[in-house]
């Protein structure tokens, strides 16, 4: 993966409807998507990742602020000016066109000779695997078919970017589950760069290189799935991606590389690097699976009762009330090794793996 | 057709008592005219209302007729014209009112290019009159193109309904997929828009053209003498003698309009 970037998003906004109705679907949104990345706008209905799909395909163009594609400024030029193309969430397939002639269209409004698109249309055909419907209509093939002759539309002109418009959420979920690989095969083979919208967490975590996640307009932390799942930065991150548990505890010291917590119970314990002022409460993640159970009451970091115990075949979820009071939630894995037979009722303790507590900015 | 999942229904309507008479009776009064119509044009005898024997001599007649064969080419030539020019138009207005953003007084619009179905015809037909009035008056033409110019206007909201029904249940993300794929305004519309759009438009022309053929009113009041379409040449023949020549021309108009309206039908159906 190279590091040059491809789309530079540079404090755009976005506005639709006047005075009393303007809403702001995006709010300053500063983004830069590196060539060849796997990258992903993630979060939840009207976040403003679609508008800004749009924004960067040129469906709609920014209220404020400019888009560079390769250090080119590309706001303001209509969508068939730009070398980059969508997968619409519908599809969208011509449907007095065949499916050859779908694939084919692009390079046809470029005016490629025949036989180069010919010859790339064959090609996508096979990328995607659909040779022997090639001249079917649109509306005799099912509807994961229809996916991949979108797909194979929007990567014949050879884009710079592709732009995907949670194209897998009308499949069911094997066909999905497939899709998924299948897209990041894609992505590989052809070194485009892709610009994926989803709401939904795991398909990011599986396929992107890095995600973006939004939340009413503005885009709140960038990072590679492991950053993003580790070290969420904002109380909705963590909250979004995965299930947490959120405490609150004392900031005691803080370095630039790390900070020392005086938690609830007294103890202390270590976590990233925090921004916040010392002697102030700062609010912490835990994810379920960092933490330890232990019959170890009085060493461990955190001790509290089993209030509820869910088997789930490979791992057991444990709920916990805190002696602060707070809620816990812990999630042990069912091997051999580990013991699983807390009961409800039973005092516990609970110590977190080193570097699993994160700081969230407020 | 009512499907037979409705008797599942807590209410239906054909249970209601004297629902079949009812029926019956709506079919029978717009119906009959028209059989006993279309009977007697095949009458051997020059009676419309005494039944003596089976001929074809009245469409012979028809047909024959020079007085016919003028009006009914007049009435092509204008049908044909009138239709082409109203739909052209009504599809401009149709991409106009459907491909825009929404602008202040849109409804406005919708309702004055609807004009000519809620004006009274006959106030059209007066208007038409007045105004060409004066500019025959001013330049001494008398030609067709009056009455082109006024089956145009009144074609105009029939090419325009199923035109513009169309572009509504067309899927906009069509058309900017074709311009993401490199497609500029004319060649998406040339490509995606127009081809997807043909079928309304086939059916427009051809409720325009059925209007404009069978159109008395309006043709009446603008016609310069000797302009007799069809319809106008059948209402100045019922001045006159009737025989069941006229039963036999208005079959055969109506066999036109029949097979129209069933290809309109059959061109809305295809692809929805």
């Amino acid at each position: 993966m190279s590091n040059s970037v491809s789309i530079k998003v540079h404090q755009v906004s976005k506005k639709f409807g006047h005075d009393r109705d303007e809403v702001i679907a995006l709010d300053e949104v500063s983004v830069e998507i590196r060539e060849n990345e796997f990258f992903t706008l993630l979060g939840p209905s009207g976040c403003g990742k679609t508008t800004l799909l749009r924004l960067i395909a040129g469906f709609e163009h920014p209220s404020e602020g400019d888009i560079f594609l390769n250090d080119e400024s590309i706001a303001h030029l209509p969508p068939y000016l730009r070398p980059v193309n969508t997968v619409f969430q519908n599809y969208a397939l011509f449907p007095h066109m065949t499916v050859s002639e779908n694939i084919g269209f692009g390079l046809s409004m470029q005016d490629k000779p025949p036989t180069e698109i010919d010859a790339t249309v064959s090609e996508m055909l096979r990328l995607v695997q659909m040779e022997a419907l090639r001249d079917r209509r649109t509306d005799q093939i099912s509807g994961g078919q229809q996916q991949r002759v979108a797909l194979a539309r929007a990567l014949a002109p050879h884009p710079r970017v592709l732009l995907l418009d949670e194209p897998l959420s009308a499949l069911d979920y094997k066909l999905r589950k497939g899709m998924q690989i299948e897209l990041k095969r894609l992505q590989m083979e052809t070194g485009i760069t892709f610009i994926f919208v989803t709401h939904d967490q795991e398909e990011a975590l599986t396929m992107s290189d890095r995600i973006a996640v939004m939340n009413k307009g503005r885009i709140l932390q960038v990072g590679s799935p492991n950053d993003i799942y580790d070290h969420p930065s904002e109380r909705f991150v963590a909250d979004f991606i995965g299930d947490t548990n959120f405490l609150s505890a004392e900031l005691v010291e803080s370095t630039s590389e790390s900070s020392l917590l005086k938690l609830a119970s007294g103890k202390t314990a270590s976590a990233g690097p925090s921004g916040s002022t010392l002697r102030s409460m700062v609010n912490i993640a835990i994810r379920p699976e960092q933490a330890i159970l232990t019959s170890d009451e009085a060493s461990a970091e955190f001790s509290g009762t089993v209030t509820n115990v869910l088997y789930s075949g490979t791992d057991s979820v444990f709920h916990i009330e805190l002696k602060s009071g707070e809620e816990f939630i812990a999630k042990v894995q069912n091997s051999g090794d580990t013991r699983r037979d807390w009961k409800t009722g039973q005092a516990l303790g609970i110590n977190i793996q080193p570097g699993a507590i994160q700081i969230l900015r407020d | 057709m009512i499907s037979r999942g409705i008797a599942s229904k807590p209410f239906s309507v054909r249970k209601l008592p004297g629902f079949t008479f009812i029926a019956i009776l709506c079919f029978a009064l717009l119906y009959a005219p028209i059989v006993t119509l279309v009977g007697y044009s095949f009458n051997a005898g020059n009676s419309l209302a005494v039944w003596e024997g089976f001929s074809l001599q009245w469409y012979y007649a028809a047909w024959q007729n020079d007085k016919v064969q003028g009006a009914a080419i007049l009435s092509v030539i204008i049908a044909l014209q009138a239709s082409l020019y109203a739909t052209i138009l009504a599809t401009m207005a149709a991409l106009g009112t459907t491909r825009t953003r929404n602008f202040r007084g849109q409804t406005a619009i919708y309702t004055m290019i609807n004009q000519p179905l809620m004006v009274p015809e006959i106030v059209t037909a007066v208007a038409l009159l007045i105004c060409f009035a004066v500019i025959k008056q001013a330049t001494d033409y008398h030609g067709l193109v009056y009455l082109v110019i006024a089956h145009t206007a009144f074609c105009i909201p029939f090419a325009y309904l199923p035109i513009r029904a169309r572009l509504e249940g067309m899927d906009k993300s069509l058309e900017i997929a074709a311009a993401d794929l490199y497609a500029t305004p004319w060649r998406c519309f040339r490509r995606v828009t127009l081809p997807l759009l043909w079928p309304g438009i086939l059916a427009g022309a051809m409720l325009a053209f059925v209007i404009s053929l069978d159109d008395v009113v309006i043709t009446e009041f603008v016609k310069s003498a000797g302009q007799d379409t069809l319809p106008t040449y059948m209402l100045g023949q019922l001045r006159r003698v009737i025989t069941p020549e006229i039963n036999a021309i208005s079959t055969a108009l109506l066999a036109i309009s029949v097979l129209m309206v069933s290809l309109v039908f059959l061109l809305n159906r295809k692809k929805s």
